[in-house]
């Protein structure tokens, strides 16, 4: 059974966060999918690793879920990733926003992956043919920590 | 006083959790500064401390009772 802010080990089922979102209020269903990508900036990355602080990263999901119904009430949003080891092209992530109008899907769609790329502590190893790296966001430093 | 690591933190250490000397509760701030101390290997890494699952600031007081972890700059998505 799925949860609504989770963090998975197994492929993710998009069907069931999708289902999730849909009421007879809700007019508007936006789906994202983050895959993983095999060329960035002219490297080939063979595959992926994600790690999670597991508790946090679900707690700081939901966190964002509330921020969004606070900007756009009466959004629902339902958050997927996955971690350990991820192929090509694999599901990373599923962002699923419903809402009565279409404008309010999109918008708190993207500001949900902007978010997971600040303040879930969720984190991205690269594995080169030659090397392998764990990725950081290159501001260095948790937005969060200074809206309070 | 017991932290948690990820990521590259935990495999430039090799540990998922150390086991620092500590006062029973100092400043995150000052953690921080016993961290680099006790584990010079981290010197130059980045990180905030997450204090029962929320991130706090340098002026936090951090208790050995709390679930410290360190959060090195994340890359979800």
């Amino acid at each position: 059974m799925m949860k609504q802010f989770e963090v998975v080990e197994d492929p993710i089922d998009i069907h069931q966060y999708h289902e999730f979102a849909i009421n007879e209020k809700q007019g508007a269903v936006c789906m994202f999918t983050g895959h993983v990508r095999e060329w960035t900036k002219g490297t080939r990355t063979v595959h992926l690793e994600y790690e999670a602080y597991r508790p946090m990263a679900e707690r700081k999901l939901a966190q964002i879920g509330e921020e969004i119904s606070e900007r756009w009430p009466g959004v629902i949003t339902a958050i997927a990733h996955r971690i350990g080891k991820l192929e090509i092209s694999d599901i990373a992530v599923v962002i699923v926003t419903s809402a009565p109008h279409r404008k309010d899907s999109y918008r708190a769609n993207e500001y949900a992956i902007e978010r997971i790329k600040e303040i879930v502590p969720i984190w991205k190893k690269e594995i080169w043919e030659d090397g392998a790296e764990w990725m950081g966001d290159q501001r260095q430093y948790h937005p969060d920590l200074e809206e309070k | 006083m017991k932290v948690m690591l990820f990521a590259g933190l935990k495999e430039k250490t090799g540990e998922g959790r150390i086991q620092l000397d500590t006062p029973s509760s100092l400043t995150a701030g000052e953690l921080k500064q016993e961290i680099y101390m006790q584990y010079p290997s981290l010197e130059g890494d980045v990180f905030q401390i997450a204090c029962n699952e929320s991130f706090v600031k340098d002026d936090h007081i951090v208790d050995e009772n709390d679930e410290v972890a360190l959060i090195p700059p994340v890359s979800g998505g």
